[in-house]
């Protein structure tokens, strides 16, 4: 008998529908795997599991019994507990102040259940700590320890892994088959093949809302898993060319920076050489100052005259420059939020190209050239694959990928000699975040100098040439990519290096 | 309403822009029909004196385009600053600066005469409106000191520079210890357009204005910024659009136009500086900003109806005897329904139907 059963579950949100007629069967003790791309589904799927939402159609049974879930709080008196991708925990709180939130029971004994969760399960976290002070995958415990107070009989897992560096990967894959090793079933929610090869014992692919596969995945390889996550064959890379390297297009040469706020982090002497015709990555787990380090590189952050020569982007001193000046020099950046920041939600894509294609003739004598605006932006649209009604479509209405693949065009579009993208492919389902790379790589082709930001080691290790890894506001070395390993990248993401190295 | 939700709908609603203000004076109709019920006034009369005369006789219409001269102007103004998400509450106090700077003419040089005389007085006070909002623009790009505070407490000082000004230096010395200036000689008056009201020249300026401001908030790449400042700040500095200018030009540009009303309330219905100045319009062309939904067009319309508004419910207290906290209530209850009603306009119904479907 199944654990949890799934029949003909659909639920739709005004004309999108999100599920349509989901058959799911999770056996007891068993890691199974929601596999999809960005949009196919799966986060809905859980919701529906985890009584968020309620199905327009279908039936859930559980345990063998038919249960309607109308709230998470009685899926978790069921045994369903869920761990979300982006946390629920109070920053200002410890964990045990946390968890007493969710779970009865007087402080001194939830600190001892914490330690012994710690101990049987691999989740060491130090229950007195402030949430504010743990490292993501620290918080992730939590999350889960939290989860397993309440003695679950199944785990909802979104996206667990896409918050890690390698080793916490490890470290958390160790956990769950502990986990299933006494009888709790794990529902793991992915786009990650390879991940879901090594520890899954069974895997639903979901597109477009339906199933279109019940597979053992460890008797496929990645690329059948892929083929029936997106339905066609993957894009190949493009295979890369090597290319002696050319004038140095942006310097940072032992940049300090203290913010004002005291949550942001502070940057440490960083240092970075990037040489026209090819990609530098920097790796790191979100948090570590890849964000400080984007707004000084865009020229968000502006710093004080007397230290202009801190950036230096084309040969020159722009430390003092705001964005828009440095644009002119040919820089072009691809921030990580899309919303609010790479796009005004309530504007047209039209009226979105302004924000930085504006020097390409869409304005004439301080006056908009709507024809203009309107051209250059139906030429993004159609050269980069943006499946929107039209140019005056909202930008809020696009999906995340969608809009993603908007913006990386209209930035190409102005030519730059620099660009920089913060997580390119963030959200972006796999086709989309294929033909983004390879616009970058045909970019560093083209001699364009491209600075890439992003979580994803392997989407750094698949486009970059070198690659440099951010923690706690400092920068690693300079990592020839042909040259390294994975785990060496992991190592310096969780600081062991420094440690092996005093 | 079981089971019906709101949907964010993909494009803002043209047709919901035009009908929730509509649809918002029905509900403040019927609202208010019942409290006249109650308060035992004939709501008939009260809404014919309020709503239909002011459109229907060509005396009170003319009274209705006088007072939506300076409504207009403001408004206009302090919608481009709104819409830049820089709040200036301010402009009653710009509204009388201006209304100083333009009587200084004909307060030191009474006997002056010539055509450019008026003219150059709606300058005077244009500029006076501009200086006045610029000490809050330089302390918010200055100290990031909320303009809307500023801006309020600004209101209050220019309130006693005015008061201080009518009982000392500028006071007219033949005027029995009134609070006032001299009347002001023919050619610092602005000229009447139609014979017998008091329509002036001012409201061809609101006019001219009402199109600048649609050039430049639809049209111009520097109304553009303002508007991405007002949407998303993150965007502004992303793009390297400067936050520090559109704070100087909102307020510049706000103060500029309630300058230039104060000075053409002074030069025309006025004749004189007196404390009646600070009426209030300031205040009131916040409401019509909102009303016209900070678009150029719709502020037209709503400064109008908001005139039309101030006539009508002088005309209820008069021949309908509407005491004038109950005209309060239904202006202040048409403001209600309609923020209530303009959600629409981003937002739509769906039945319970689509939400399953």
């Amino acid at each position: 008998m199944s654990l949890l059963s799934l029949r003909g579950l659909s639920k739709s949100y005004g004309t999108v529908r999100a599920n349509r007629g989901i058959d799911l069967d999770v056996a007891e003790g068993s890691i199974h795997a929601i596999l999809g791309e960005n949009g196919a589904g799966k986060s809905t799927l859980m919701k529906l599991i985890y009584g968020v939402e309620s199905p327009d159609e279908g039936e859930i049974f559980w345990q063998g019994d038919k249960v309607s879930l109308s709230s998470p709080a009685e899926a978790r008196s069921r045994g369903i507990g869920m761990v979300f991708q982006h946390f629920s925990l109070f920053e200002t709180l410890t964990v045990v102040e946390n968890i007493s939130l969710i779970v009865p029971g007087r402080k001194a004994e939830l600190t001892s259940r914490i330690r012994e969760l710690g101990r049987d399960y691999g989740l060491e976290v130090d229950p007195a700590a402030h949430v504010h002070a743990l490292s993501v995958g620290e918080r992730q415990r939590v999350e889960i320890i939290r989860c397993l107070m309440t003695d679950p009989k199944l785990l909802i897992l979104d996206e667990p892994t896409s918050v890690l560096p390698p080793q916490s990967v490890e470290k958390l894959f160790e956990t769950l088959l502990k986990l299933r090793d006494r009888g709790v079933s794990i529902l793991f929610i992915s786009h990650k093949l390879e991940e879901i090869r090594s520890i899954c014992d069974h895997a639903t692919i979901l597109r477009d809302g339906a199933v279109t596969g019940n597979v053992d995945p460890r008797e496929h390889d990645a690329h059948d898993l892929a083929q029936m996550m997106i339905g066609r064959d993957m894009p190949a890379p493009r295979p890369f060319e090597a290319r002696a390297p050319g004038p140095v297009m942006l310097e940072l040469a032992g940049l300090d920076c203290r913010p004002d706020d005291p949550f942001q982090i502070s940057l440490k002497s960083v240092s970075l050489q990037l040489h026209a015709g090819e990609i530098l990555g920097i790796a790191g787990v979100s948090g570590n100052g890849q964000g400080e380090l984007a707004r000084l590189i865009s020229g968000e952050t502006r710093r004080h005259p007397e230290a202009r020569a801190e950036v230096m982007m084309m040969g020159q001193p722009v430390g003092h420059l705001g964005a828009a000046a440095r644009r002119k020099l040919g820089f072009a950046f691809v921030p990580e939020e899309r919303l609010g920041r790479g796009a005004v939600p309530e504007m047209s894509l039209a009226d979105n190209t302004l924000l930085t294609a504006h020097r390409l003739g869409l304005v004439k004598r301080g006056l908009i050239d709507r024809r203009a605006e309107e051209a250059f932006t139906a030429r993004c649209i159609a050269d980069y694959d943006v499946r929107t009604p039209g140019p005056q479509a909202e930008a809020g209405a696009l999906s995340g990928g969608n809009l993603q693949k908007f913006i990386v065009g209209r930035e190409i579009e102005l030519g730059p000699r620099l660009l920089f993208v913060a997580q390119p492919t963030w959200g972006v389902d796999i086709g989309a975040a294929t033909a983004i790379r390879r616009k970058l790589v045909d970019l560093r082709n083209a001699g364009t100098a491209v600075l890439v930001i992003s979580e994803e080691i392997e989407e750094l290790f698949e486009i970059c040439d070198r690659i440099q890894v951010i923690r706690e506001g400092r920068l690693s070395p300079s990592l020839d990519v042909s040259e390294t390993r994975v785990e060496d990248v992991g190592r310096y993401m969780i600081g062991a290096e420094e440690r092996a190295r005093p | 309403m079981m089971g019906y939700r709101m949907i964010r709908r993909t494009t803002a609603s043209r047709r919901m822009a035009v009908l929730a203000p509509l649809a918002a004076l029905l509900a403040a109709i019927v609202l208010n029909f019942v409290l006249y019920l109650l308060m035992g006034k004939d709501p008939g009369a009260v809404f014919y004196a309020m709503l239909l005369e002011p459109f229907i006789s060509w005396n009170s219409f003319a009274e209705v385009l006088l007072k939506m001269t300076p409504l207009l102007l403001i408004a206009q103004g302090l919608a481009i600053g709104f819409r830049a998400k820089v709040i200036n509450i301010g402009a009653e106090g710009q509204f009388v600066l201006g209304a100083i700077f333009a009587s200084s003419v004909p307060v030191w040089f009474p006997q002056a005469t010539g055509w450019w005389l008026w003219p150059l007085m709606l300058l005077l006070g244009a500029i006076g409106g501009a200086l006045w909002a610029a000490l809050p623009a330089f302390w918010r790009v200055r100290l990031n000191a909320s303009e809307i505070l500023v801006t309020l407490m600004m209101n209050l000082i220019a309130a006693q520079l005015l008061a201080y000004l009518l009982v000392g230096p500028w006071k007219d010395p033949m005027g029995f210890n009134f609070p006032q200036t001299v009347m002001f000689q023919w050619d610092a008056m602005v000229p009447t357009l139609f014979p017998g009201t008091r329509v002036n020249v001012a409201l061809i300026l609101a006019l001219v204005w009402s199109v600048l401001a649609w050039v430049y908030m639809q049209r111009s790449f520097q109304g553009y910024q303002l508007v991405v400042g007002g949407l998303a700040p993150h965007a502004t500095a992303y793009a390297g659009f400067s936050e520090g200018r559109a704070v100087w030009l909102s307020l510049l540009i706000g103060g500029f136009a309630a300058g230039l009303a104060g000075a053409a309330e002074v030069a025309g219905p006025l004749g004189q500086l007196q404390r009646g100045i600070a009426s209030g319009y300031g205040y009131a062309a916040i409401i019509v900003a909102y009303l016209g939904g900070l678009h150029p067009v719709g502020i037209v319309f709503s400064s109008l109806f908001m005139a039309a508004l101030y006539i009508g419910g002088d005309n209820a207290m008069v021949s309908a005897g509407l005491p004038a906290s109950a005209v309060e209530v239904f202006q202040g209850s048409l403001l209600v329904c309609y923020l209530a009603a303009i959600v629409l306009v981003r937002y739509r119904f769906a039945r319970p139907a689509e939400v399953a479907a």
